[in-house]
């Protein structure tokens, strides 16, 4: 397999010492990760740590006085007393929003792996190419499809689903759906990856053993996409519960998750200890969520 | 399981399958009697698939029954019918351990205790104490072990097998059939075994039903279809024949007289297919004699004159080429019994034969003979 056995050796070269190529290839992992470990290091771990020292930092210090690390615990119960219910309502509406991504993304996803037949790519295309428009434009859309006066809106009111002046924008169920909507794809792309690879084989052997079409699904083919199921659960729900976009360009401040106060508290504030509490606590109230989903989903063939 | 149901004879009525304009199964009929060992036999790609999909409920027939018992179950979906698969590719469920595999089957009808059954059942495919392994981990005999321990533990009323053992090799293949026909006998399931391989179609069978084009050419027990075939296909595709092209001048005094390139024959009466008109004179390799010269040829037999062009020494025969004063090749085979010497290449030499152990196929006029070897096994028949 050695490439440097098929370089001729020139006239005046000797080959080079087994000793030094091995040497060489022992390195080159590393060599390999350099570049991506650099970058780790300097735009994620680096921040990361001086986010730390900031949620630690005085808080009666500003902007324009300058801050002290005066190893300030309090910052965190403090935050997490002031904007509790911005916490829970970001998980309630990502899980909310989980929910019915779920409901829509399995079976746009089995459908596309196991029917489309020769129109599998371009569904797959469809998936993919909203993303195409930036995530910001995307959701400006959805204003002008859930505005007062839109036709959905005009609709709903028609079938009594609404009353004369009820509204979508500025409700709860404008942000939900944004966030549904926002990041489906990342939900639907990689449980097609697992469902693809499901051999239909499996459902006529299950079949020919006794289970109906719906036994057949909750024996076989959910255990078999449970890889792609938990991928897509994990990278759907991380960024819907830190989203704040939603919130703000479809909701009202009685909608904003923390995503919003963190924004405030950073650029319209100006509360640097507080928006770098905030930041640490939603990444621990994460790092929890995943940690016990994992753990009862059982599957280790994620992380 | 529990109470004997009332005769359980399979029946295949009218069965046919199109896809598109091709017929892959076409107007298909037969009885497999209750308990016995079936094998459906043909070259890839005839249709012995389709049929068992048909059976198992996988694929719906085009039109035709059929019929267990005297119950249509051709439109009963596939997890309603008392019959289960081992499918070619054994579909173990990759997610499941050998135990969870084996007990799917009883879990899904509501059966709640069912640790004793899958252990026996395990010990009888003799793979105890694999119980906890994944498909992954075996061998591919195991899975194949794994697949048909799966499929009997339902005791269905039929056990369709799709070439479980054509991704084995020889040795195990071997093994397995033995280890399948043992089973067979000890469960008494009635089982539909598909193969492309005569060999294992004839040692396994009570019944073969030979399948060309998606017919049937001829159904019948092994060694009366080898003795005596009823079409030039089913004599070629159960071992070798050759078949020499004869015209018959119809019967008389219990023989049928035959002419072939130039030569007087006789065949009994009882086993001609065909007894006026264009004939196959067909004779085993295995029952023609060779000897050096016409007196050396027994009284009542018949004989062909050649010479040696090829002798394949195989162990336990010697396989011989004898070109005929008209071009054909003779295959002969010779039992190295040590009572013969070797003939070499080049000599000339008489092949003769008992006209009881000759037969008369029905042939097409303009069809010459079919004296070359086929394969053993048709090529590419791996479907
Ligand atoms: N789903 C299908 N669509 C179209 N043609 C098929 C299909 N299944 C089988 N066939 C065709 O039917 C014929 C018989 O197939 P099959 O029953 O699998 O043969 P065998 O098992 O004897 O090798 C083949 O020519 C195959 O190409
Ligand atoms: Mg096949």
């Amino acid at each position: 397999m050695s490439v440097l056995a098929h370089v001729p050796t020139g006239s005046g070269q000797s080959a080079p010492l087994p000793a030094a190529r091995s040497g060489r290839y022992r390195l080159l992992p590393y060599l390999l990760l350099l570049p991506g470990a650099a970058w780790l290091f300097l735009f994620f771990a680096v921040p990361l740590f001086q986010l730390a020292a900031a949620s630690l930092y005085d808080p009666s210090g500003s902007l324009s006085t300058g801050y002290a690390l005066t190893w300030a615990f309090g910052n965190y119960p403090e935050a997490l007393q002031a904007y509790w219910p911005q916490f829970t309502r970001s998980f309630l509406y990502a899980g909310i929003a989980l929910v019915l991504a779920l409901l829509m993304g399995y079976p746009l996803a089995y459908a596309i792996a196991q029917k489309a037949g020769r129109w599998k790519n371009l569904l797959l295309v469809c998936v993919i190419a909203p993303m195409f428009t930036s995530f910001l434009v995307r959701t400006l859309a959805w204003k002008t499809i859930l505005s007062d006066n839109g036709a959905l809106v005009g609709l709903l009111r028609d079938v009594h689903l609404l009353g004369a002046d009820g509204r979508l924008l500025a409700t709860p169920v404008a942000v939900v759906l944004g966030l549904t909507y926002n990041f489906l794809p990342f939900l639907v792309l990689p449980l097609y990856a697992s469902l693809e690879r499901l051999d239909h084989r499996l459902l006529e052997a299950a079949s020919d053993l006794y289970a109906s079409p719906v036994r057949a699904f909750r024996k076989v083919t959910l255990p078999l996409s449970m890889p792609g199921l938990v991928a897509g659960t994990l990278l759907f729900f991380i960024p819907a519960s830190g989203d704040y976009i939603n919130a703000e360009l479809l909701g009202t401040p009685n909608e904003y998750m923390i995503g919003n106060v963190i924004d405030s508290a950073f650029l319209v504030r100006l509360d640097y200890p507080q928006g770098a509490a905030l930041s640490f606590l939603l990444m621990a109230a994460i790092l929890a969520v995943v940690f016990v989903y994992l753990r009862r989903a059982g599957t280790d063939e994620v992380l | 399981m529990g109470h004997d149901a009332p005769a359980g004879d399979l029946r295949l009525a009218n069965l046919t399958k199109r896809f598109g304009v091709f017929t892959a199964v076409d107007d298909l009929s037969l009885t497999i009697p209750q308990g016995s060992f079936f094998a459906l036999l043909g070259a890839s790609g005839c249709g012995k698939t389709t049929t068992l999909r048909m059976i198992a409920g996988l694929e719906e027939p085009t039109s035709g029954q059929v019929l267990l018992g005297d119950r249509d179950i051709a439109r009963l979906r596939p997890y309603k019918r008392p019959v289960n698969t081992v499918f070619q590719s054994y579909a173990l469920f990759p997610h499941l351990d050998i135990f969870e595999n084996v007990a799917f089957g009883l879990r899904r009808r509501g059966i709640r205790s069912v640790g004793d059954q899958v252990e026996r059942m395990l010990s009888l495919v003799q793979l105890d104490g694999y119980g906890r392994r994944r498909p992954a981990q075996l061998s591919g005999g195991q899975q194949q072990r794994v697949a048909l321990a799966r499929a009997l533990i339902n005791h269905p009323k039929v056990l369709l097998l799709d070439e479980p053992l054509g991704a084995l090799d020889l040795k195990l293949r071997r093994q397995m059939q033995i280890e399948l026909k043992r089973i067979q006998t000890e469960v008494g399931i009635t089982f539909v075994h598909v193969t492309h391989d005569q060999e294992e179609a004839m040692t396994m069978a009570d019944t073969v039903a030979v399948m060309n084009a998606g017919r049937i050419e001829q159904l019948g027990a092994p060694a009366d279809m080898y003795e005596f075939p009823a079409t030039a296909f089913v004599a070629n595709f159960l071992g070798q024949s050759n078949l020499l092209a004869a015209e018959a001048a119809g019967a008389g005094g219990g023989e049928v007289a035959v002419s072939a390139h130039g030569g007087r024959f006789s065949v009994p009466a009882g086993r001609a297919r065909a007894d006026r008109g264009p004939v196959y004179l067909g004779v085993r390799p295995e029952k023609l004699h060779l000897v050096g010269s016409a007196d050396q040829v027994p009284a009542g037999h018949q004989h062909v004159t050649g010479v040696v062009t090829d002798a394949s020494y195989v162990g336990v025969s010697t396989q011989y080429l004898l070109r005929t004063g008209w071009g054909s090749e003779l295959t002969v085979f010779v039992a190295n019994s040590g009572a013969y010497g070797r003939l070499p290449v080049g000599t000339q030499a008489v092949a003769h034969w008992d006209p009881r152990h000759a037969f008369l196929l029905h042939r097409e006029p303009g069809e010459h003979d079919r004296t070359t070897p086929v394969l053993d096994e048709p090529v590419g028949a791996s479907s």
